[in-house]
């Protein structure tokens, strides 16, 4: 479903990522690994068009949408969860939602409601501005956000970071039967290694900007993939 | 008194042109970070328009003028967005320097156009004369004037409160990354911003003509001011320019009554540096950017 290949990817006039493939296949649940600072945001930036690469490409579904902008990325099936919680803090929650349904073109309401039956907690918060939310709760609503336009492909950049076990549990089991039981593709940035163990297909290890490993969740297990990971 | 009473519908309706510059002002600054050093021009463009559409269809066009002058100054506005402010997101220095310079260009351009001199449009037969409450002389144009930004000022709230549009600007002002990851195509959101906000500086422009003479120095003359206001009333919130605008507009029209109108301004600018002096937040805190 969707293929990187060879990007080099910048901030400014530092290289971050250097020669990057990624194999995302329909249906699929793909985890990128690696250590604080190696990339794996610019590499999830890339693939959603806020970075453009220097050299290399991102193929969806056969297009080539390596400059395509951002917003067209999510009307083909794409939604991102970025890394730390982001919610428009002056729109309540409801809002929040809103903005997302708005702009897709299928415009049906009822996304609202399944997005909120993946975490009913947030039922009770509709009114209030986002920014006033616990981290964790804020997490559940940009995961939500995320799904309002019914994605084929989800990408997640640690959803789990900074929240406490309880929520971890109830994000893991959302992606886990998002990615089960509807067959969702799911690309998924994460450090917890149980995490990744339990739900991935296949993963990459990033380090200094390199793929220095790829292959099944069975690898994991392997003593030299986790020394790759240790801080 | 009667005399200092008879000030009060001046200084409501110098605040409420101020209170629609500053709108508009607002919604430019929540993009670029910056003030739009050009809004004053977008004025300027309102205003002859209202003249020239009055040379070509007699004064009756005057209520015609304010959705035209909209379109104009608004379209200016948009234009200025696309051709050169876009380029310069995150760069704030860049961006005021930037409409500082349109700013000049805009206002040769009128000269070139409309020659040096100051023009005066003249207001339709129905805003002459006036009524007399509570022993205060109420001039008709001077309420027209009120009226229209209290129609404006309602209609912007609802706008951005309520309506679909206006909910994706907040977000895109708010994060503008999020709102493209959520599908927000927030180019053509910001180039709509402009067109309202730089509408709004055509609106009061057409206000301005029935209070004045029209010439290509009609924008500096009340940008000064309106950023004042906007800075006093706590960037980009509603409430807080409404009573910045008020508190600015009688104290500019008092002042003037006893001094005279330099010295007035300077005066005035003396009080809004002493209060930020207090409140450099301005009046109301602001939370982030936000537009409500
Ligand atoms: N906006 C930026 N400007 C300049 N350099 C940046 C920027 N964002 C990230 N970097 C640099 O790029 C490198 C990779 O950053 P990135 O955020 O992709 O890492 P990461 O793998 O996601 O780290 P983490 O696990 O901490 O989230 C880092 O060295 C970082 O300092
Ligand atoms: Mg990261």
């Amino acid at each position: 479903m969707l293929e990187v290949s060879g990007v080099d990817v910048s901030h400014g006039r530092a290289q971050v990522l250097f020669g990057v493939d990624l194999s995302v296949p329909a249906g699929s649940l793909v985890c990128v690994m690696g250590r604080n600072g190696v990339g794996k945001t610019t590499l999830l930036d890339t693939v959603m068009g806020t970075l453009t690469p220097r050299a290399g490409s991102v193929v969806l579904d056969g297009e080539d949408i390596t400059r395509l902008p951002t917003h067209l990325r999510v009307r083909r099936g794409m939604a991102y969860v970025p890394q730390g919680h982001a919610a428009f803090p002056q729109l309540t929650v409801w809002e929040n939602l809103q903005v997302a349904l708005e702009a897709t073109t299928h415009r049906d309401r009822s996304a609202v409601d399944d997005s909120l039956d993946v975490f009913p907690a947030l039922r009770s918060f509709l009114k209030r501005p986002a920014g006033f939310l616990s981290g964790g709760q804020r997490q559940q609503l940009a995961i939500a956000r995320a799904l309002i336009t019914r994605p084929r492909l989800l990408l997640l950049d640690e959803p789990t970071e900074g929240v406490q076990p309880s929520v971890i549990d109830e994000i893991e089991n959302a992606v886990e039967r998002l990615h089960g039981e509807a067959g969702m593709t799911v690309l998924l940035v994460e450090q917890y290694l149980d995490f990744a163990l339990r739900l991935a297909d296949s993963f990459i290890v990033l380090d200094a900007g390199e793929v220095v490993h790829s292959g099944t969740s069975a690898d994991l297990h392997d003593e030299g993939v986790r020394r790759m990971l240790s801080v | 008194m009667e005399a200092l009473a008879n000030q009060l519908p001046i200084g409501l309706s110098i605040a409420a042109v101020l209170l629609l510059i500053a709108l508009g002002l607002t919604f430019t600054f929540g993009q670029m970070g910056v003030i739009n050093m050009a809004h004053g021009e977008f004025i300027m463009a309102g205003a002859y328009t209202a003249y020239l559409l009055q040379g070509w269809a007699g004064e009756q066009s005057f209520l015609l003028a304010l959705p035209v002058a909209f379109a104009v100054a608004g379209l200016l506005g948009l234009l200025l967005e696309w051709a050169l402010i876009r380029r310069f997101y995150g760069r704030p220095l860049d961006t005021l320097l930037l409409t500082w310079g349109v700013s000049l260009i805009l206002q040769q351009l009128a000269r070139d156009l409309f020659g040096a001199p100051n023009v005066q449009a003249t207001a339709p037969g129905w805003l002459t004369g006036g009524i007399d409450l509570m022993g205060v002389r109420m001039p008709y144009n001077r309420l027209f004037i009120l009226g229209l930004a209290v129609v404006c000022v309602v209609g912007v709230w609802w706008y951005l409160a309520k309506s679909p549009q206006g909910r994706r600007m907040r977000a895109v002002v708010q994060d503008r990354e999020l709102a493209a990851y959520s599908g927000i195509a927030t180019g053509r959101v910001d180039r709509f911003t402009f067109l309202l906000g730089s509408g709004l500086a055509g609106v009061a422009g057409v206000a301005l003509t029935l209070v004045g003479p029209v010439g290509p120095g009609l924008g500096t003359f009340y940008i000064v001011d309106a950023f004042l206001v906007v800075v006093a009333g706590g960037l980009g919130q509603l409430r807080g320019a409404v009573i910045a605008a008020v508190a600015l507009g009688m104290l500019n029209s008092f002042l003037e009554f006893w001094s005279d109108a330099s010295l007035a301004k300077v005066l005035v600018f003396v009080v809004v540096i002493a209060f930020l002096q207090v409140r450099p937040q301005g009046m109301f805190v602001l939370r982030g950017r936000s537009l409500v």
